[in-house]
């Protein structure tokens, strides 16, 4: 009887359940997209912060110390140590390997450029998308992912190619425009040239023309391979920035590694604090130091919880207006059947049994429009991540229930105050409509 | 309706024949208002709520941008001037770029040379005034900053015979080539030998780690090298930092003015991308608060069609009735969109203290917006049911069909 009762009130009163049912679907749509987007928004503000560059620099150990002004670096380039670049696919390797979205290779050569002996300039050799294998991944990493404000007026050079990149300021030094030939010639140290460095010019191909807004405007950017072959040091890196998707820095993460005990250090070392990614760097690339860079890292962390933080209140504010208009509709269809309940009362009905009809009621249309809710709602979030963030927002499967639950939870709570007044009725004056 | 004393009804009778022809809507409007209060009040909280919620949004979407932007000042210098050629910067720079940037930033000088250790080994020192330096660069991580006045150690060095022993910030890198045991060193640039004490390390991941800082005026009394490079960090927004730097071009025609594209460009996306989120939500929640009014507001208005059948039925007009509860509705819309507005403000305001620690700044110029959108959905919701209803027969309503 009951189950043939909320059967029939579903199929006799359509356009009614229809507009409560939309009124929920629309609210747990609003909640869940906004859901969606507050769980990933910190994941993809992040990438977005990765555009200010690299927040990683990984070093020789035993580097001597660099004697750089404006971007020349005074010190013998044959001087200090290196890394070898065949340790760099390490990188991916390491624990919070995928939170690397990015890492590029600095190796700069002292270089002369054109036959002027005066016109010295650093040439850095650098990868600029090189394509490197992981097992049957193809990652593509170097400056153009590392560096986005990077801008080439011309075109990028293939890495192992002998094209280069000139800076804006050093290129109205030289003369030199996109298309040119220019002559770089090598240090004249005897160190690398005792290593069979081209001391020679080395004829380059200008492919673009850089400009930074840095000091690479005064630098040739050439491909790795180039820097290697003017210093006489093939697979020899002297720097490599990585950019890694981090959580920001908390007290927890400024311990020191060393003095903790097994299990904290490895809820330490298995969180992506830059800390942490840094010692993986140094665990995988032989005598080599990383660290953060400050003005990155540091920063990253406060613009994050601003605005994780503003995203996670305007959720709470969407929770609250999709939870209004939901108990809104329900308020509305419940008052407007309040014949149906005098006549429920005079046939003698009891308050359990009325409320028990709503409920019931309410608990269909609740999962109802919390299910098309979803659906509608995992769409939306996806629709605003590849709008806004060109890259998918997908809500957990796993929040099903749990937007089902909110949505009944939040159907029940605006229909309560309804019911109780409906269940309080003088069926008397409610069949005469005096209400 | 009847429910009042006799004697009022006496007075209300005797009042309404004195009183003017025109008042007559004014009090069915109060009327309505309030013998039916608690469907008029969920209507008005309904109404209050919409309003307040598209406020707050509103205001934190003109605001957020500005106080996202504070959060990326502690990136440091968005603009850099270089004396023009490698040259030094006129000594009356730094003073006219503080008086341009008149207190929204913070200037900072710098100057370089390549000094040499006693052992012969060159390294970077630079000049730079700490307390601009502290403000500009705050990621800087520093054991301890030099003293501004010479500390009585210092001053005691320089009573022993070391008249020029000075306190310096001294790289982590440079620290360890230098002084590994925190030891006095001498440092000489062209044939000028200075004796310096590290008070601090600086630690930045990137070149500082291999300098050694001097105080400013220290550093031209030693070498006679003056400032090349002035880091700015100008606040504003992209157009307001632009003209803060052709201001800084043609005052100080010396130098070179570069934007730090590396900062202002990843500003620029991370603002886009968080502004484009927030006003994607706001479109949200505003549309979800207008829909929960607009079913409300229908609901009251459905509710009421007996009365609109008496009127009907005493010979009320089409406008009339169209105009009565038109005039409600509007009256609905602006009260709720008022009080929803403070409200509204108290929620931006208490979001920018929780969130940002500072307050947010309340939006007038949104009042009018609100009031607008909240005029258009009350009209809406009371024209939408009265259209269904004219077509009734005022007799079918009053049957209760």
């Amino acid at each position: 009887m009951f189950a043939r009762f909320v059967y029939e009130s579903f199929r006799r009163q359509k356009r009614r359940k229809v507009l409560a049912a939309a009124a929920i679907t629309l609210g747990v749509t609003v909640a869940t997209a906004m859901i969606a987007v507050a769980t990933d928004i910190g994941d993809k503000i992040n990438r977005e912060l990765r555009s200010i560059g690299a927040n990683l620099v990984v070093t020789p150990q035993e580097d001597s110390l660099d004697v750089e002004i404006g971007g020349v670096n005074l010190k013998p380039p044959s001087d200090g140590a290196f890394l070898n670049e065949a340790d760099l696919p390490k990188i991916k390797d390491i624990f919070w390997g995928n939170n690397i979205t990015g890492f590029a290779p600095m190796l700069p050569v002292t270089v002369t450029v054109g036959s002027d002996k005066n016109l010295q300039a650093t040439l850095v050799g650098t990868y600029f998308a090189k394509h490197i294998a992981l097992g049957n991944e193809d990652f593509v990493t170097g400056v153009r992912s590392t560096h986005p404000w990077w801008k080439v007026a011309g075109a990028w050079p293939e890495d192992g190619s002998a094209n280069v990149l000139i800076g804006e300021r050093l290129a109205i030094r030289c003369g030199v425009k996109t298309g040119d030939q220019i002559v770089v010639t090598g240090s004249q140290d005897p160190t690398s040239r005792a290593n069979g460095a081209r001391e020679m010019g080395y004829p380059l191909r200008v492919s673009g023309i850089l400009s930074t807004g840095g000091e690479e405007d005064d630098q040739v950017v050439a491909p790795l391979s180039v820097a290697q072959g003017l210093l006489g040091r093939p697979s020899a890196v002297r720097r490599v920035y990585v950019s890694a998707l981090t959580k920001p820095e908390d007290a927890f993460a400024r311990r020191d590694p060393k003095s903790m005990s097994g299990a904290v250090y490895d809820r330490w070392y298995c969180t992506p604090y830059p800390q942490a990614i840094a010692l993986q760097l140094t665990e995988v690339i032989p005598h080599s130091q990383a660290e953060q860079i400050r003005q990155v890292s540091q920063n990253e962390g406060a613009v994050l919880t601003r605005i994780e933080g503003l995203i996670f209140l305007i959720t709470l504010a969407a929770l609250a207006a999709s939870a209004l208009a939901v108990s809104a509709a329900m308020a509305t269809t419940i008052f407007e059947r309040r014949a149906e309940v005098g006549l429920m009362k005079a046939l003698g009905a009891g308050k359990v049994a009325v409320a028990s009809v709503f409920f019931a009621e309410a608990l269909l249309l609740g999962l109802l429009g919390g299910a098309i809710g979803f659906g509608a709602g995992a769409l939306l979030a996806r629709q605003i991540g590849r709008s806004i963030f060109n890259s998918q927002i997908s809500i957990q499967p796993v929040l099903l229930p749990v937007i089902l639950a909110i949505a009944v939870m939040v159907t029940f709570a605006g229909s309560a105050a309804a019911i109780r007044r409906a269940v309080g009725l003088d069926p008397v004056f409610a069949l005469r409509g005096e209400l | 309706m009847n429910a009042a004393p006799s004697n009022a009804a006496r007075d209300l009778a005797a009042s309404r024949a004195q009183a003017p022809h025109t008042s007559m809507l004014l009090r069915m409007l109060v009327r309505a208002a309030v013998l039916r209060r608690g469907r008029a009040l969920s209507a008005l909280f309904a109404m209050v709520v919409a309003a307040a919620v598209a406020t707050a949004m509103l205001n934190l979407y003109v605001d957020v941008q500005a106080k996202l932007r504070r959060e990326f000042r502690n990136y440091g210098a968005n603009i850099i001037l270089v004396g023009k050629g490698g040259a030094f910067l006129p000594a009356e720079a730094l003073s006219q770029v503080d008086l341009i940037l008149a207190g929204h930033g913070i200037a900072a000088p710098f100057a370089l040379v390549v000094a040499r250790t006693s052992s012969g080994q060159p390294i970077v020192v630079a000049g730079a005034e700490f307390e601009r330096v502290r403000q500009l660069d705050r990621w800087w991580q520093v054991s301890g900053w030099p003293p501004e006045i010479p500390t009585l150690a210092a001053q005691n060095a320089a009573r022993m015979g070391h008249p020029e022993s000075q306190q310096v910030l001294v790289g982590v890198r440079a620290l360890a080539a230098v002084a590994p045991k925190n030891q006095p060193f001498d440092l000489s640039f062209q044939g000028k030998t200075i004796r310096v004490t590290p008070a601090g390390t600086v630690q930045t991941g990137a070149a500082e780690d291999s300098r050694i800082y001097l105080s400013l005026a220290d550093f031209e009394a030693w070498t006679g090298v003056q400032p090349e490079t002035i880091e700015v960090s100008a606040n504003g927004s992209p157009e307001e930092v632009g003209a803060i730097m052709n201001q800084l071009a043609q005052s100080i025609p010396a130098a070179d003015v570069r934007p730090v594209r590396q900062i202002m460009e990843g500003e620029a996306r991370v603002l886009g991308k968080t502004r484009a989120t927030l006003l994607a939500a706001a479109a949200l929640i505003i549309l979800t608060a207008a829909l929960c009014v607009l079913s409300t507001l229908m609901g009251w208005v459905f509710d009421r069609r007996r009365d609109f059948a008496i009127m009907k039925a005493l010979g009320a007009s089409g406008r009339l009735l169209n105009g009565f509860f038109a005039a409600e509705a509007a009256a609905l819309g602006a009260t709720g969109a008022v009080i929803g507005f403070v409200i509204g403000i108290g929620i931006a305001a208490w979001i920018g203290r929780v969130n940002f620690h500072a307050p947010v700044v309340p939006r007038f110029s949104v009042l009018p917006v609100v009031l607008a959108g909240s005029m258009v959905v009350t009209l809406l919701s009371a024209i939408l049911p009265i259209s269904l209803l004219r077509r009734v027969q005022p007799a079918v309503i009053l049957r209760g069909d």
